[in-house]
C-alpha cells in the first residue's frame, strides 16, 4: 500500500471565534482525483484555505509524509502543492505570457510545462498571449488560473469552485481541462457545487457538512446514496 | 526668460528628487497599506551617511554606499520591526512609523548634534557647467539629472521588464496568490521596503549637499512627499512620477514669478501698499502643494493617476 500524497488528520480552523472546521480527515492518494462536495458555508474552503497556509490550522496535515500544518504558503507550494483559488486571482494589468512566466517557481529549473505548450493546448489563451489577462472571459480566466498553477510542477492541485459563474458549455470544457490535467498524473482535490462534472472525473466522493466530513466513498457508490444528497446537497 | 528657463530646470531637478522619494513611499504604501510616517528619515539617514562616508573616503563611495547602507537599515527595520507590528492592524503600523520618524531624528541628533553638519558638493563638480542667459547653471544640478533619470530608468527596467519586477508588482497587489505560486512573499516585502528606503537615502546624498543636513531635513522634506504620493493617486508609480515633476516645477515657477498682488489685480484697485497687495506670488511657493493636496482630496479623493481612494 502505497502513503497517500495528502493526508489530514483532525483539522480544525477558526475565523475569529466562529469554529468553522470540526475536525476534518481525509486522504488523497498519488494521481487521484477527490471531489469535495458540500453546501455553501460548511467549510470547504476554508479546507483548502487551512491546508494552503492561508488560515491558521489546528490539527495534522502531512503532504508526501511531511508535516505542513502552520508552514508559509511559498514553502508549502515549494512541495509541491498547488492551489487554484476559488477567486482565481489572475493578475489582471499583466499580459497572459506574463501570468504564466509567474507561475514558474525556479526559472533556473524549469517545470515539465513551457510556455508555448501551454498556448498550444489552449488556442484561446495563445490569441490573447499578450493582451492584459484582465479582458479575458471568465473561463479563459479559469484556465489561465489553473495552466499557471501547472508552470509550478504542482504534485497535487486544490483547485477550489473551477466553474462558478461560467455557461454550461464552458464548464463543461474546464471539466475536461481537469480530466487532462489529471491523465499527466498530478492528483487533484476539487472543490465543486456541481455534481455532473464531479462525478464524471473524480475517483472518490468527500461530501462535507458542519465542518466535517460525513461522507466518503466513490461516485458509484454515492450515486446511490440519496439520503446523503438530500440531507447534505440539495438546497 | 531666463527665470523660467531656470525655474524649468530647477523645477524638472526637484520633481525628480522628489520622485527618488515618493517612488518607494508609494511602492511601500501598496504593500503596508499605511503610509509610512518615517520615509523621509531615511531620506535624511542617506545625507548623514554621505556626510561620513565622504568625509571618511569620497563622494562617490558615499553615492554608493550611502544609499545601500540605508537600504539595509529599511530592510532590517521591515524584518524585525514592521513585520511584527503587522499583525497587529493598520493603526499600530502608522503609530510604529511615527515612533520611528522621531526616534531616528533623535539618534541622529545624538550622533551629530543639533545642527547642520558641513556636507558639501565635491570640489569635482563645484563649478558651472553652462550658461543660460549669462546665468550661471551648476555642474552639479546637471549631475543630479543624471542620477535621478538613471535611478527612473532603473527602476522601470526592474518593475517592467524583469520577472523580479512582475513578482514584486504581483505580490503588491494580490500577496496570498503569489505566496501560493511558490514565492517569498515576507522576503519581496523586505526587499522592496529596503529598496524604498535606499531611493529616499539617495535622494538625500544628491540633495543634501545642495540644501541643508541636519536634524531637521526629515520633517521639512516628508509633509511634501506625503503630498506627492497623494496627489499622484497612492500606489500608482506613474502617478507619483507625474505629481513629482508637477510639484516640482509649480513650486520653482512661483518662486521665480517677481510679481505681487498689486501688480497682477492692480486693476481692481489693490496697492502695493495694502497687505493683500503686497503678497508676491513667489511667497505663494510652500503653500500651492498642499493646497493641491487639498483640492485634489475634495475633488478627485483616489488621485491624479490612482485606483483606490484613501
Amino acid at each position: 500500500m502505497t502513503e497517500p500524497m495528502l493526508k489530514v488528520t483532525d483539522l480544525h480552523a477558526f475565523y475569529g471565534k466562529s469554529h468553522v472546521l470540526r475536525g476534518v480527515n481525509l486522504e488523497i492518494m498519488p494521481g487521484e482525483v477527490i471531489a469535495l462536495l458540500g453546501r455553501n458555508g460548511v467549510g470547504r474552503s476554508t479546507t483548502a484555505k487551512a491546508i494552503m497556509g492561508e488560515v491558521a490550522p489546528k490539527g495534522e496535515i502531512l503532504f508526501k509524509g511531511q508535516p505542513i500544518a502552520g508552514l508559509e504558503s511559498h514553502k508549502i507550494a515549494r512541495l509541491g502543492l498547488g492551489y487554484v483559488p476559488e477567486a482565481r486571482d489572475i493578475f489582471p494589468t499583466m499580459t497572459v505570457r506574463q501570468n504564466l512566466i509567474l507561475g514558474v517557481k525556479n526559472m533556473r529549473k524549469p517545470g515539465k510545462h513551457s510556455i508555448d505548450q501551454m498556448l498550444d493546448m489552449f488556442p484561446n489563451l495563445r490569441e490573447r498571449a499578450d493582451n492584459p489577462a484582465g479582458v479575458l472571459s471568465g473561463g479563459e480566466k479559469q484556465m489561465l488560473t489553473m495552466c499557471r498553477t501547472l508552470m509550478g510542477d504542482p504534485d497535487l492541485i486544490i483547485i477550489d469552485e473551477p466553474t462558478e459563474g461560467l455557461a454550461p458549455k464552458i464548464v463543461h470544457r474546464i471539466g475536461d481541462m481537469i480530466a487532462d490535467i489529471a491523465r499527466t498524473g498530478v492528483a487533484i482535490l476539487l472543490i465543486e457545487q456541481k455534481l455532473s462534472i464531479a462525478l464524471r472525473i473524480a475517483h472518490r466522493v468527500y461530501v462535507m457538512g458542519h465542518g466535517e466530513i460525513v461522507y466518503s466513498g466513490t461516485p458509484e457508490d454515492f450515486r446511490t446514496r440519496d439520503d446523503i444528497r438530500a440531507e447534505w446537497l440539495e438546497v | 526668460m531666463e527665470t523660467i528657463v531656470f525655474a524649468l530646470v530647477n523645477g524638472v531637478i526637484y520633481g525628480l528628487l522628489l520622485f527618488m522619494l515618493s517612488s518607494g513611499l508609494t511602492l511601500i504604501f501598496s504593500m503596508m497599506g499605511v503610509l509610512n510616517f518615517a520615509h523621509a528619515s531615511f531620506y535624511m539617514l542617506g545625507a548623514f551617511f554621505a556626510y561620513t562616508i565622504m568625509g571618511a573616503t569620497s563622494f562617490w563611495l558615499a553615492l554608493i554606499f550611502a544609499p545601500i547602507l540605508v537600504g539595509l537599515i529599511g530592510a532590517a527595520v521591515e524584518r524585525y520591526g514592521l513585520r511584527r507590528v503587522h499583525v497587529n492592524g493598520h493603526v499600530a503600523e502608522l503609530l510604529f512609523t511615527f515612533g520611528l520618524a522621531y526616534l531616528i531624528e533623535e539618534i541622529v541628533k545624538i550622533v551629530y548634534g543639533k545642527t547642520a553638519v558641513n556636507y558639501r558638493v565635491p570640489s569635482i563638480l563645484d563649478f558651472p557647467a553652462v550658461q543660460i542667459y549669462g546665468a550661471d547653471l551648476p555642474a552639479y544640478r546637471i549631475f543630479m539629472l543624471f542620477v535621478a533619470m538613471a535611478m527612473l530608468i532603473g527602476l522601470w527596467l526592474l518593475l517592467r521588464r524583469t520577472r523580479a519586477g512582475l513578482i514584486i508588482q504581483a505580490a503588491l497587489s494580490h500577496p496570498h496568490m503569489v505566496g501560493h505560486l511558490g514565492h517569498n512573499v515576507p522576503l519581496i516585502f523586505m526587499t522592496v521596503f529596503g529598496i524604498g528606503c535606499a531611493l529616499a537615502g539617495l535622494a538625500g546624498v544628491i540633495a543634501g549637499n545642495i540644501f541643508v543636513t541636519d536634524p531637521s531635513m526629515a520633517v521639512q522634506m516628508g509633509p511634501i512627499v506625503f503630498v506627492v504620493v497623494v496627489v499622484g493617486g497612492i500606489g500608482s508609480l506613474e502617478g507619483a512620477f507625474v505629481a513629482s515633476l508637477l510639484i516640482g516645477l509649480l513650486q520653482n515657477l512661483a518662486v521665480g514669478i517677481n510679481a505681487s498682488f498689486a501688480d497682477i489685480f492692480g486693476f481692481l484697485g489693490l496697492t502695493s501698499a495694502s497687505e493683500v497687495g503686497s503678497i508676491t506670488v513667489s511667497s505663494l511657493g510652500p503653500v500651492l502643494p498642499f493646497l493641491l493636496l487639498v483640492l485634489i482630496l475634495i475633488f478627485r479623493p483616489q488621485g491624479l493617476m490612482g485606483e483606490r481612494e484613501l
